[in-house]
Formats: structure tokens, C-alpha cells, sequence
């Protein structure tokens, strides 16, 4: 996807409102031509970093670069980066035309000139018959459509989208984000999306950055933020996970199999760089733990099925812990009959679980919860 | 459908009440226009129908002097009101400071305190100042009171003004300026225009405070009328008043026709 060249550049950015840093000191490259998407909680500074990136919002420390161009203190219009805005912000006063114009007026170009690349602008985005329409009297999908035509109009390097898709309803939503990834290929633009659903940021980028209260939680691809979460925050955003405390009972140094030690039993893990006696969580998601009456060897995990959900494709099973923690495992319908009330063992494949270093922060968290109480 | 059935049901008595409160609220009027076509100078009695006033009024009148101030003063006054008001507006709307919200209290307190003490404090004023009565403190004054109600109105309309509609056309390479001229201007437009012809009306229509800081030689239309009919009304007041009704009569329509082909193309 990327083929390397680095288009912008944030260093040590950071950002306060009302004296709460609300933007940890962030550093990231975006390359030219990827799908990038921030997400990330509401509040968590993604639209933040989005607005530093466009120049609608000032850092209060660090450099933006655009194309090896310091550009912190440049306005947005002196930048060639657009904006795709989370509720449109189509101009009410202009008809669908003059509204795609609006930049290329901006630039000075000639009638003929604005007219030909307005008329491939809508064509582009389907709307060719439109021009003439007002904002208000188009639906949500054509406004967003709109607004599309409207940023690429002025040939950016960058477009940035702030939850282009947060108001159309679920049916048009899927749309228009297979729509959104085939337009960003054909064109070859970077695209810079901002969304808080993780189906979304998954189905459409070619990097994720998952963002909690203003730090970057983990950079990858969907595939590495999904099969590889680096931290419980970003196992638990991104699709279901069970996750359990542990610790470290056989040390590897080399990468291998470790032996864990539950509340409730021993199980295996694969993981390198974790030292004997160390406090780990371990993340499984539901679809990669299996039960059976039969135990499985590095296994002593076990625990009663609560409750089963039969949905089709899968079985949803709770199997409770003698701890009184839920596990939620996914089964193939056509496996081995387990009914409520079973004593069933736990296992996975070692290879499919995720151990994870408790962050240094939530010791402290716990600490300061712990004797303030708070 | 079912409100008119109401209306049938209740007989005619509702709308002959409605007519006559509309006949009370015309009739002075009413009054007025046809005076301004008696042949009888006296005015106590109709006498027959001439245009002898009308020419008289056109033809070497010496209110058309008063009117033209009139006019001259509340056009001045409200394009400062206006350009002030709509400043003013922005400027709090896009802003925030620490007296922000004593500053837009303070705003109402000229509409609340009686003309009378505003003509007063503002003949003092100006005499402390030194400065002479005449064109310069009647649009001093008249900004004052105008400033308010412009920024009043003008504030219910950005209310409801979306921000990111500047940060788009900034976006779109459009600087400050740009940005203020083809989205900021033209979306507050409505309220501005409105702000105006209040602003207009209220010039027009003062008195009070216009009686305190007027020159001996530069009567505005109203106070000159006021002094001419406290002996008794003359026939060339009747004629004027006339003139001006018949003006509202045709500029109303007019406005509402703009409005109307504004919300035609701004439907919201």
C-alpha cells in the first residue's frame, strides 16, 4: 500500500484545552497513497489530531510537516490538505455546483476550467444531475457525496475525513465505505479517517492507529490490531475479548511457549520478552477458545457452561470460572454436545493467545485507586 | 380541514369581533388619508374631495426638508448601527472572554430604560463634550439605541450558524476575508437585512430622544410634525402622513415578496 515516500510528519506534537493535555506528546508518519484511520473513544483526541493535521487547530507544542514542509503555523488555507467535515458543512447559500467550486473559485481559474472539473467532480461521486440542487434538498448519502466532491475538487495530497459516515444509517454506511476505499484506490490519494467503530476502521484502512485518552495505544494493520493487541485497551475496543490476569510461571528467553498461571489453572501461551514471575493479561477472543469434556495436555483450566445461545453460524457459550469470572467462547454449532451445567475444560491453541505486559500506568492506577480511592 | 369546520361551527360572531378590532386599529388611519383629500382647510367636516394639499405639499412645502433629514438620519445611523452590530456579533459569537456575559446583558439595559432619561443623559453628555446639537449628535444618539436591536437580532440568527462552514471554506483555501465575504456575510444576511429595517423604523419613528439632541435648525421630520400640530393639525400633516402610509403600504408588500422569493431559495 505505501510505497514509502512519507507525505506528513507529526513531532511531539501535543495538545492542551483549558490546561488539560488533552493530545500526549505524538509522533507519526503518513505515507503517500495509504488509508489511515484513527480510532479511538470519543474524546480520546482523534478528530484532535485530525484538525492539527488540516491547520483548523494549533498544537501547543510540536511540528506539523507536510511534504518535509514545516507547516505548524500555516492557516489551512495555506495548505494542500482538505477536509471531508463530520456533518457535511456544505454552504447553505450555494447550490451543489457552486459548492464543489467553491475552492477552484478560490484558486482563480477560469470559468470553462471550473466548470469541467466540477462536472467530473460530480460524476465522479455519481451526482452528475445535481448541480443545480440545494444542500437541503439532497439526503444524507448525496450531502456526504458532496462534500467529498467538493475536498477532492482541489487535487489535495491529503484528504483528511472526520466521521464522514457517522450520520447515514447502516445500509448506506456499508455502501458508501466500500465506495470510500474504491475511490481512494482508484485515485491514489492519502486518505486520513477518523471513526470511533472498529468494523469500519477495519473494513476499509490499511492502518490502524487505535487512540485512548490522547496517545497513540497501537499503530498496525487491522490484522496486527486484531490478532495482536498490544495492550487490554486495544483488545478490548477492537472486537470481543476475554481477558484474563496472570502470571509467569516457565521464563523463555527466545520466542516459545510459556506456562501461565491463572486463578483457576495452568494453561499455555505462545509469547517473548516476558520474565519469570511477571504479572501478564492474556487476551483470547471467543472465536479462538475451545471446550471439551476431554482436557488437553498444558491445560488445567476448567470451569461450568452457563448459558448457551445458538446464533446460527455459531454457538455463544458462558462457561464460568470457579472464580465467579465469565469466559465467552464461540463454537462451531456441529462440534461436541456441551449443555448448561457441564464441567468443561479450557484450551486454546498457544499460538492464539495474546500475552500482554501490564502497563506500567495501571499498576499505578490501581496503586493510586487503591489508597485514594479513587 | 378540521380548523375551518371549527370556525363554521361557531358561527359568524367570531369574525365580526375580529373585524372590528381590525376597524379600531385602522380607523385612525383611515382618518388620516381621507382628511388628506378635504376640500374643507378647517378638517371639522368632509367637504368633497380635491388634490389641492398634494400640490401644495409638493410644490414648496417646507417639511420635505424635515423628511429628507429624517431619512438622511436614519439611513447614517443604521449603516454604523449595522456594520458596528454585525461586528459586534461576531466578534462575541466567535470568542469567548471573561465579562462576555455581562457585556451582552448590558445590551438590553438601553431598552429597558425609559427614553426620556436616554434623551436627557445624552443632551448632557454631549453639551459636557461640547459638542454642538445638530446632524452629528442626532446620529450619535440615534446609533445607541439602533446598536441593540440590531445586535439582537442579528444574534438569533447566528445562533444557529455552523461554525464548520468557515472552517470549510478556510479548508478550501479561502482566507479570512474570502471566508467572510462568500459564507459568513451571505448566511447572516437575513438577520442582518432585518436588523436594518428595525433599525430604520426605530430611526424614522424617534422623538423623544431626538427632541433632546436636535439643533434649533435641524428638526427631524417627527419632532417637526409634533410641534406643528399642537396648534391644530394642518392640512399639509395630514397630506405627509398620507404619503408615508401610502409608502409602508407599497414597501411591505415589496419586502415580503423578497423574503418570499429568499425563502424559495433558501429553504429552511
Amino acid at each position: 500500500m505505501s510505497n514509502g515516500k512519507v507525505i506528513a510528519q507529526l513531532e511531539n506534537i501535543t495538545k492542551d484545552f483549558d490546561g488539560v493535555q488533552i493530545l500526549k506528546p505524538t509522533n507519526l508518519s503518513i505515507y503517500e497513497g495509504e488509508f489511515l484511520t484513527f480510532l479511538g473513544p470519543s474524546g480520546c483526541g482523534k478528530t484532535t489530531t485530525l484538525r492539527i493535521i488540516a491547520g483548523l487547530e494549533t498544537p501547543t507544542e510540536g511540528t506539523v510537516k507536510l511534504e518535509g514542509r514545516d507547516v505548524t503555523n500555516l492557516p489551512p488555507y495555506k495548505r494542500n490538505v482538505n477536509t471531508v467535515f463530520q456533518n457535511y458543512a456544505l454552504f447553505p447559500n450555494m447550490n451543489v455546483f457552486d459548492n464543489v467550486a467553491f475552492g477552484l473559485v478560490e484558486k482563480r481559474l477560469g470559468k470553462a476550467e471550473i466548470r469541467e472539473k466540477v462536472d467530473a467532480m460530480l460524476q465522479l461521486v455519481q451526482l452528475g444531475k445535481m448541480g443545480k440542487r440545494k444542500p437541503n434538498q439532497l439526503s444524507g448519502g448525496q450531502k456526504q457525496r458532496v462534500a467529498i466532491a467538493r475536498a477532492l475538487a482541489n487535487d489535495p495530497k491529503l484528504l483528511l475525513l472526520d466521521e464522514p459516515l457517522g450520520a447515514l444509517d447502516l445500509k448506506l454506511r456499508k455502501q458508501m465505505q466500500l465506495e470510500l476505499k474504491t475511490l481512494q484506490k482508484n485515485l491514489g490519494i492519502t486518505f486520513v479517517y477518523v471513526t470511533h467503530d472498529q468494523e469500519e476502521a477495519l473494513t476499509m484502512s490499511d492502518r490502524i492507529i487505535v487512540m485512548n485518552n490522547g496517545r497513540f495505544e497501537q499503530i498496525g494493520t487491522p490484522r496486527e490490531i486484531y490478532e495482536h493487541p498490544q495492550n487490554k485497551f486495544v483488545a478490548n475496543f477492537i472486537g470481543e475479548s476475554n481477558i484474563f490476569e496472570a502470571s509467569v510461571v516457565s521464563e523463555t528467553g527466545a520466542k516459545g511457549t510459556l506456562t501461565l498461571m491463572m486463578e483457576n489453572g495452568h494453561v499455555l501461551a505462545e509469547g517473548e520478552g516476558f520474565k519469570y514471575d511477571e504479572i501478564v493479561y492474556l487476551c483470547l477472543r471467543p472465536e479462538n477458545i475451545e471446550i471439551s469434556t476431554v482436557s488437553r495436555e498444558g491445560f488445567t483450566l476448567k470451569g461450568f457452561v452457563r448459558d448457551h445461545v445458538y446464533v446460527g453460524n455459531i454457538v455463544k457459550t458462558v462457561v464460568e470460572l470457579p472464580n465467579g469470572k465469565t469466559v465467552q467462547v464461540n463454537r462451531n454449532p456441529h462440534g461436541e454436545l456441551i449443555t448448561p451445567g457441564m464441567l468443561v475444560n479450557l484450551f486454546w491453541d498457544p499460538k492464539d493467545a495474546v500475552v500482554m505486559h501490564t502497563r506500567e500506568d495501571y499498576v499505578y492506577d490501581a496503586i493510586e485507586f487503591a489508597v485514594l480511592g479513587k | 380541514m378540521s380548523e375551518r369546520s371549527k370556525i363554521h361551527r361557531q358561527g359568524v360572531w367570531p369574525i365580526v369581533f375580529m373585524l372590528l378590532v381590525y376597524l379600531f386599529l385602522y380607523m385612525p388611519i383611515l382618518v388620516v388619508v381621507v382628511y388628506s383629500f378635504n376640500r374643507n382647510a378647517s378638517n371639522m367636516t368632509f367637504q368633497g374631495f380635491t388634490l389641492r394639499w398634494y400640490s401644495e405639499v409638493l410644490h414648496g412645502s417646507n417639511l420635505w426638508a424635515n423628511l429628507f433629514l429624517s431619512l438622511k438620519l436614519a439611513l447614517v445611523a443604521t449603516i454604523i448601527s449595522v456594520v458596528l452590530g454585525t461586528l459586534a456579533t461576531i466578534g462575541t459569537y466567535r470568542y469567548e472572554f471573561r465579562l462576555k456575559k455581562y457585556l451582552n446583558a448590558m445590551l438590553y439595559i438601553p431598552l429597558v430604560i425609559p427614553e426620556l432619561v436616554i434623551g436627557l443623559a445624552s443632551l448632557a453628555a454631549f453639551s459636557r463634550m461640547g459638542m454642538k446639537m445638530g446632524f452629528g449628535t442626532l446620529v450619535f444618539a440615534h446609533v445607541t439605541f439602533c446598536l441593540p436591536f440590531v445586535i439582537i437580532t442579528l444574534r438569533a440568527r447566528i445562533a444557529d450558524f455552523d461554525r464548520s462552514l468557515e472552517e470549510a471554506a478556510m479548508d478550501l483555501g479561502a482566507n479570512e476575508w474570502r471566508t467572510l465575504r462568500r459564507v459568513t456575510l451571505p448566511i447572516l444576511a437575513p438577520g442582518i437585512l432585518a436588523g436594518a429595517f428595525m433599525s430604520i423604523t426605530l430611526s424614522i419613528d424617534d422623538v423623544i430622544i431626538s427632541y433632546f439632541v436636535s439643533g434649533a435648525d435641524q428638526l427631524t421630520f417627527p419632532i417637526k410634525i409634533y410641534g406643528m400640530v399642537r396648534g391644530k393639525i394642518s392640512t399639509q400633516v395630514y397630506v405627509i402622513s398620507s404619503i408615508l402610509i401610502f409608502a409602508v403600504v407599497l414597501i411591505w408588500p415589496a419586502g415580503m415578496v423578497i423574503r418570499a422569493g429568499h425563502r424559495r431559495r433558501h429553504p429552511e
